[in-house]
C-alpha cells in the first residue's frame, strides 16, 4: 500500500488534492477565525450561532455564497469577469506546490522554489487588476489602480531583502533554506545576527510588503471599504466574491508560509526537541498560525494608511533601507 | 501619478486658501499625466457617508477638484409637519431629527416654547436637562470618535468600545424615560418624570468611571501615528470661512473661535458651574478629533457638578398647561448648544394650538455645507474622514 502511494503519479495526485484540501479548509477557518479573533478583540462573541461555538459558520457561508446567482452586470466585460475569480485563486495553490511542511513533505521539491513562489504570487495582482477592470465600476477602477501600483512599489523591497536572503543562505531550494536552520531558534535567520546583524530588520520589511501585497490591513488599499465601497470586487457578488475573499487568505498562508520558511526555520523545533516527520509540519503549522494571527490583529487594530503616504513608505524608506541592508549584507560577506 | 504636482496632496493650496473662492478656481491641469477627470457619485449607498448622503466628487486621479453634496434623501417634511401639528405633539418627532442626541433636541423645542409662553421651569428640572444634555454630549462624542475612525479604516473596532460605553448611558435614559433613543422626555415647563435618587446615584457612578474610559480611549487612539498621519493638516477650516458659513458647535470651536452657547446664553443654569471651553488652533481633523476628547472632560466635570448640588422639588411647573396649550401670539427662537453645534427652534404663534411657522436651525446641516472648501486639494479617502469629522446625522441634515 505505501508502496502504491509513493508512485509518482498517484504522489502528485495526493499532493494536489492535500493542498486544495489544505487552502480551502485554510480559507475557509481562517474567515472563522478572523471573526473570532475580531470579536475578541471588538469585546464581543464573534460568530457563534451555527454549530458549537461557530464552528459550522464556513459551511453556512458557503451555502449562502454558493446559492447566490453571480450577477455579471450589463456592460461589463463578461469573460475577464468571470475568469479574474479563477485566476486570483491558482496563484497560491500553485505556491503552495513547493512549500515544504515538512522535511519530506513537499509536493514539489523544486530549486528554484523560492522563484516560482514569487512569480507566481505576482499573478496575484493582475487577476485583482483585470477583475475591477472588467467590472466597468468607478470604484473598481481606482481600486485597480491603486492594487498596481501597490505591489509594484512593494514587489522592490520584497525582492531585495529576498536577495539578501539569498546571499546568506546561497540556495532558492526551500527545503535547504530551513534545512540550514537546523538546531535550534538561535540558528533561525531571524536570529542569525552574527553571520548577519540586519536579519531583524529584513524580516521586519519582509512582514510589511507581505501585508501589502496580500493587501492586508492597514495596506488595504484595494479593499478600502471606507472609500471604495469593496474596491475591486464592489460588483462581485455570490462565490465570485467568495473566491476572492478565499484568495485573500490563501495568499496570506503563502506568504506566511514563507516568512516561516526564510526567516523562523521552517518545520525545525525551536528547541531541538520533537523533530522531524510529522512534529515538523506541526511546528511549522504553529509557526505559520502565529503569524496569520498576528496579520489578523493588526487588521483589527490599526487605522488605514493613506495611499500616498503607504506608496512613500515603500519609495521612501522600505526600498533604500533594503537596498542599505543588500550592499552592506555584500561587504560583510566579503570580508568575513 | 509621476508628476511632482500631483504626486503629493499638498502641492496644492491649502484648501482655507481657496476658502473664499467658487470649485471651479481649483481648474484640471490637462498634460500627458492627467487624463479626464472622473466623477465618481459617493453615495446615496456607500459605507461611508453616515447613512443616505451622496457626494458627487470629481476626481483627478485621486484628488478632488470638484465635491458637490446632495443630500434630501432622507427629507421627510419635519418643517411642515410641525406647522400641522399641536406644540406638544412635535416633541416626539424632534427626537427623530438627530436621533443619537434625542435629549437636546427635546430641549432646544422645549426652550422655544416656553420663551413663547414665558413659561417658567423648576429649578430641578433645569438640573436634570443639564445632566440629560451633558450625558447626550458624551454619547455623541463617544460615537463621533468612533464612528472617525471607522472612517479612517479600524473596522469598528474603536466604535463597538464607543458603543460599550455608550450602552450604560442609553440604558440609563430608558429606565428614566422609557426609550432608549427615542427619550421625548422635556416638557414645556419641566421634564416628564422626576428621576429617583437611585437613578442619580447610577448616574454619579457611571460619571464618576467615565474619565477612565477615557483615559483607556485615548491611550489607544490619540498617539496613534496613522491616526497623526492622516488627520493633521487634513480638511483645514479658516476661522473666517467658519464664522462666515454659519459653522457652530465644536467644528468652529476647532478652527480657534472660541464661541460656546453655553457660556454665551448663558441658558437655564450653565453659569452656575465650573467648566472650559476648548479652542483648536489649525482647525483640521485632527483639531476636530481632539475638540471632542476634550469636551467630553469638560462634560464629565459639569455632570459632577450637577449631581452635587441638584436641589430636592418638583421637576414640572405646576402651573403648566401641556393639554390645548395655546401660546399667545409672537414669534420666539430658542437655541442651546447641541453635541453637533448650535441647535435652535423658530416658532412663530398665532394664538392658535398649532405653531404658525416651525423652523429648525440644524447644526449638521450648517455644518455640512462647506464640505467642499474642507475637501478640495485632499484625496477621496481623506474627504471620507473629513465627513466623519464633521459629525453629521442624516436625520437633521435633511429633516
Amino acid at each position: 500500500m505505501m508502496k502504491f502511494l509513493t508512485i509518482e503519479p498517484v504522489r502528485v495526485l495526493l499532493y494536489l488534492v492535500g493542498i486544495i484540501a489544505f487552502t480551502a479548509a485554510n480559507a475557509a477557518y481562517l474567515v472563522l477565525a478572523e471573526r473570532k479573533g475580531a470579536g475578541r478583540i471588538q469585546r464581543r462573541p464573534g460568530p457563534n450561532e451555527a454549530g458549537w461555538a461557530g464552528i459550522l459558520q464556513p459551511v453556512a457561508d458557503g451555502i449562502k455564497l454558493l446559492a447566490k446567482q453571480v450577477m455579471v452586470p450589463p456592460g461589463t466585460d463578461s469573460l475577464l469577469f468571470r475568469a479574474a475569480p479563477l485566476m486570483v485563486m491558482a496563484p497560491p495553490l500553485l505556491c503552495l506546490a513547493v512549500i515544504p511542511f515538512g522535511d519530506t513533505i513537499v509536493a514539489c521539491n523544486l530549486n528554484i522554489g523560492l522563484l516560482f513562489v514569487f512569480s507566481f504570487g505576482s499573478i496575484n495582482v493582475m487577476a485583482l487588476m483585470l477583475g475591477g477592470w472588467a467590472s466597468r465600476n468607478k470604484f473598481a477602477i481606482i481600486s485597480s489602480a491603486r492594487v498596481v501600483s501597490q505591489n509594484v512599489a512593494y514587489e522592490i523591497p520584497m525582492l531585495l531583502v529576498v536577495i539578501t536572503m539569498l546571499m546568506v543562505t546561497g540556495t532558492m531550494n526551500l527545503g535547504e533554506i530551513v534545512r540550514q536552520q537546523a538546531g535550534g531558534f538561535w540558528h533561525w535567520n531571524l536570529l542569525k545576527v552574527w553571520v548577519n546583524p540586519f536579519m531583524p530588520v529584513t524580516f521586519i520589511i519582509f512582514f510589511i510588503c507581505m501585508l501589502a501585497e496580500t493587501n492586508r490591513a492597514p495596506f488595504d488599499m484595494a479593499e478600502a471599504e471606507s472609500e471604495l465601497v469593496a474596491g475591486a470586487f464592489t460588483e462581485y457578488g455570490g462565490m465570485g466574491f467568495g473566491v476572492f475573499f478565499m484568495a485573500e487568505y490563501a495568499n496570506i498562508v503563502v506568504g506566511c508560509s514563507l516568512a516561516t520558511i526564510l526567516f523562523l526555520g521552517g518545520w525545525q523545533s525551536p528547541i531541538g526537541v520533537l523533530s522531524g516527520g510529522w512534529f515538523g509540519a506541526a511546528w511549522f503549522l504553529v509557526k505559520l498560525y502565529a503569524l496569520i494571527f498576528t496579520v489578523i490583529w493588526i487588521r483589527w487594530t490599526f487605522p488605514r494608511t493613506q495611499f500616498y503616504s503607504l506608496l512613500n513608505l515603500s519609495w521612501k524608506i522600505l526600498i533604500p533601507v533594503s537596498l542599505v541592508t543588500l550592499l552592506l549584507t555584500g561587504v560583510m560577506m566579503k570580508i568575513l | 501619478m509621476t508628476d511632482p504636482e500631483i504626486a503629493s496632496p499638498s502641492a496644492f493650496p491649502e484648501p482655507s486658501v481657496l476658502a473664499t473662492h467658487s470649485a471651479a478656481t481649483v481648474r484640471p491641469v490637462h498634460d500627458e499625466f492627467h487624463g479626464d477627470l472622473l466623477e465618481v457619485s459617493m453615495g446615496p449607498q456607500h459605507p461611508s457617508t453616515h447613512g443616505v448622503f451622496r457626494m458627487v466628487v470629481t476626481l483627478d486621479g485621486e484628488v478632488i477638484v470638484k465635491l458637490k453634496p446632495v443630500f434630501g434623501y432622507l427629507h421627510r417634511n419635519h418643517e411642515k409637519l410641525g406647522e400641522n401639528t399641536t406644540y406638544l405633539g412635535s416633541m416626539p418627532y424632534t427626537d427623530r431629527l438627530d436621533y443619537l442626541c434625542s435629549m437636546t433636541n427635546n430641549w432646544a423645542y422645549a426652550l422655544a416654547v416656553e420663551k413663547l409662553a414665558g413659561q417658567p421651569v423648576p429649578e430641578r428640572a433645569e438640573y436634570v436637562r443639564v445632566i440629560l444634555a451633558e450625558m447626550t454630549r458624551l454619547v455623541n462624542h463617544m460615537c463621533l470618535v468612533g464612528f472617525l475612525f471607522n472612517d479612517l479604516g479600524t473596522s469598528f473596532t474603536p466604535l463597538l468600545y464607543a458603543f460599550r460605553e455608550r450602552e450604560k448611558f442609553i440604558d440609563l435614559f430608558e429606565s428614566l424615560s422609557g426609550s432608549r433613543m427615542m427619550c421625548n422626555f422635556q416638557r414645556f415647563g419641566g421634564c416628564r418624570a422626576n428621576p429617583s435618587p437611585e437613578w442619580l446615584g447610577a448616574v454619579s457612578k457611571l460619571v464618576d468611571g467615565f474619565p477612565k474610559f477615557l483615559d483607556e480611549y485615548e491611550q489607544l487612539l490619540t498617539g496613534n501615528e496613522i491616526l497623526l498621519a492622516r488627520t493633521q493638516g487634513v480638511g483645514c477650516l479658516s476661522p473666517e470661512l467658519a464664522v462666515q458659513a454659519g459653522i457652530t458647535g465644536p467644528m468652529l470651536r476647532a478652527s480657534g473661535v472660541g464661541y460656546d452657547i453655553r457660556k454665551a446664553d448663558g441658558y437655564g443654569i450653565y453659569p452656575r458651574f465650573d467648566f472650559r471651553v476648548p479652542i483648536g488652533a489649525h482647525g483640521d481633523t485632527y483639531d476636530r478629533y481632539m475638540m471632542r476628547i476634550l469636551e467630553m472632560r469638560e462634560s464629565v466635570k459639569i455632570l459632577q457638578q450637577a449631581l452635587r448640588d441638584i436641589p430636592a422639588g418638583p421637576v414640572m411647573d405646576p402651573k403648566s398647561r401641556l393639554r390645548n396649550f395655546r401660546p399667545k401670539p409672537g414669534e420666539a427662537y430658542g437655541r442651546i448648544e447641541g453635541p453637533k453645534g448650535e441647535i435652535g427652534f423658530y416658532l412663530i404663534s398665532d394664538g392658535s394650538p398649532n405653531p404658525l411657522r416651525y423652523r429648525v436651525r440644524a447644526p449638521s446641516f450648517v455644518n455640512l455645507t462647506v464640505i467642499e472648501d474642507m475637501c478640495l486639494g485632499r484625496t477621496v479617502a481623506d474627504s471620507v474622514v473629513i465627513l466623519g469629522s464633521v459629525d453629521i446625522v442624516l436625520g437633521e441634515v435633511d429633516r
